[in-house]
């Protein structure tokens, strides 16, 4: 038996297509997850980072906090916060905020960071204020390293986000306990494919913004 | 004008900047701050904008205490160029050079035709106006950065090294280009280099400096090369080692060649030597 063409049957069959266990509404599902986690570590992680890159204060603090986040656990975050706020979507909604945060940060910040000290020099004396160096030199030639930084939590959300079924959230993960439970390991591997193909879409999505983030002058000629 | 009044900068780490400096920069004139690395000619160039404050002693335009002043609105009115021009690599030409004209609220299309017309006075192509930093060469980025200096009409300009880093043909082809500009405009120029053949071209007065913002010979460049204060002052020159004690010498060809302390032809004589017939006529 072949599980590959299995899965490839059961992701083509049409009865499979929709209703709420449907791959329609679970994509749909699995895709706002990885959004609104995104979204919300974005809202967080973004301007700390500029923050941090900017006074060059925090830095320590910022790489060590995205180092020790990096090796939090999310399922036993998601188990933590399951049991905290019980079942429901705040508990591993929480857990993949958390898990975007590390790499949104460190984009942000070094792509603040990594700008010539002599471009920044050259702002000041040219009479920017702080804000407007932040906002008018730092923030745009940082960037594409920022859009970088959110390219890789959204690949690691889109991945994780399976974990939400675990506490009965939906999602594609749905397709994974499900086939586990009653061995249908052709749903279990067509809902690893789904959640393959989202990954690239974000990917091929996220590398289109990086090339149009970054400034003209920057770009390879 | 502007006058230094006895300024010091130490840093936290006990290292000293600068002593102690006074020196008075008339208006209208180029004064050049030259000395090795180390001695202190940026900080004390970057203590007229306020990029750097003395940690002791006071520095006056125009009378006034640059210290009670708001240093973003000073800045704004100083012109500033630095060695690797410093411009912002996410803007075109035109739009670097009106940067400090729109932070001062002119509008966009004034300022791009202030822009073109200071692309003009600098020697620069227009059609490079809508080009990127980072597709001129090096040459053409330090003009764009001159240009970006003068774009606010500054009273004054500040230059660190502007020129250090393009090769001598462009360095004296930019040279030449500023003595023009300034016979044009008469800014008040502070021009900090370590080379002294560039002070010696450029300054109406030249302040040489040893560590620590020591001021070892100040004057016009003919008053310190005819009477060099010191043995500092001569080293630094080349007197010490001839390099600046230049001998007429008759050369196979019937021209008289002058020739350095080292034995090297450094040019060749153009005009009668005084008291002599001899020579090609000028």
């Amino acid at each position: 038996m072949n599980y590959f063409a299995d899965a490839l049957a059961w992701i083509v069959d049409p009865a499979h297509l929709h209703g709420s266990n449907g791959i329609l509404a679970r994509s749909a599902e699995h895709l706002w997850y990885t959004l609104l986690a995104v979204a919300l570590a974005c809202l967080v992680a973004i301007p700390a980072g500029w923050y941090v890159g900017h006074t060059g204060r925090g830095r320590g603090f910022a790489v060590g906090l995205s180092g020790a986040v990096r090796a939090v656990p999310t399922l036993g975050l998601i188990t933590l916060f399951g049991i905290l706020l019980g079942i429901g979507l705040t508990g591993p909604m929480l857990a993949f905020v958390v898990l975007a945060i590390p790499s949104i940060l460190a984009g942000a910040y070094a792509g603040v960071e990594a700008i010539d000290p002599a471009v920044l020099d050259a702002a000041r004396a040219s009479g920017m204020t702080e804000w407007q160096v932040l906002r008018q030199v730092e923030i745009p030639l940082g960037l594409p390293l920022t859009v970088a930084g959110v390219r890789s939590a959204a690949l690691q959300v889109v991945a994780t986000a399976t974990l939400a079924a675990y506490v009965g959230a939906g999602g594609l993960g749905r397709y994974l306990f499900l086939g586990l439970k009653t061995q249908d390991y052709a749903q279990m591997l067509a809902g690893s494919l789904l959640v393959v193909a989202l990954a690239l879409i974000s990917e091929a999505v996220f590398s289109t913004v990086q090339r149009f983030t970054t400034p003209a002058g920057l770009r390879t000629l | 004008m502007i006058e230094f009044e006895n300024v010091a900068k130490h840093y936290p780490d006990g290292t000293v900047a600068v002593a102690d400096f006074s020196a008075r920069l008339p208006a209208h004139t180029t004064t050049v701050l030259v000395g090795s690395s180390g001695c202190g000619k940026t900080t004390l160039l970057r203590m007229v904008n306020r990029m750097v404050d003395p940690t002791s002693g006071r520095v006056l335009i125009d009378g006034e205490d640059v210290a009670a002043q708001d240093p973003v609105k000073l800045r704004r009115r100083i012109g500033y160029v630095m060695q690797h021009a410093g411009l912002l690599p996410h803007r075109k030409v035109i739009d670097n050079i009106a940067t400090v004209p729109m932070l001062n609220g002119v509008s966009r299309a004034d300022a791009h035709s202030r822009a073109l017309d200071l692309m003009d006075l600098v020697g620069l192509d227009p059609k490079l106006a809508k080009r990127y930093p980072s597709q001129l060469s090096g040459g053409q980025q330090q003009r764009v950065g001159v240009a970006r200096g003068l774009a606010s009409d500054p009273n004054i300009l500040l230059m660190d090294e502007p020129f250090g880093a393009v090769d001598p043909l462009v360095r004296r082809d930019l040279q030449q280009e500023l003595l023009r500009v300034q016979s044009e405009l008469g800014k008040t120029i502070v021009f900090v280099t370590h080379d002294i053949d560039e002070a010696l071209l450029l300054g109406d007065q030249i302040i040489i400096l040893a560590q620590g913002g020591e001021v070892a010979q100040r004057g016009t460049g003919t008053e310190i090369l005819t009477t060099p204060a010191d043995a500092f002052v001569s080293q630094f020159l080349g007197i010490d080692h001839g390099g600046r004690a230049l001998h007429p010498q008759s050369s196979s060809t019937g021209a008289t060649i002058l020739v350095d302390g080292y034995g090297r032809a450094a040019g060749i004589l153009s005009g009668a030597l005084p008291g002599h017939t001899t020579g090609t006529q000028p």
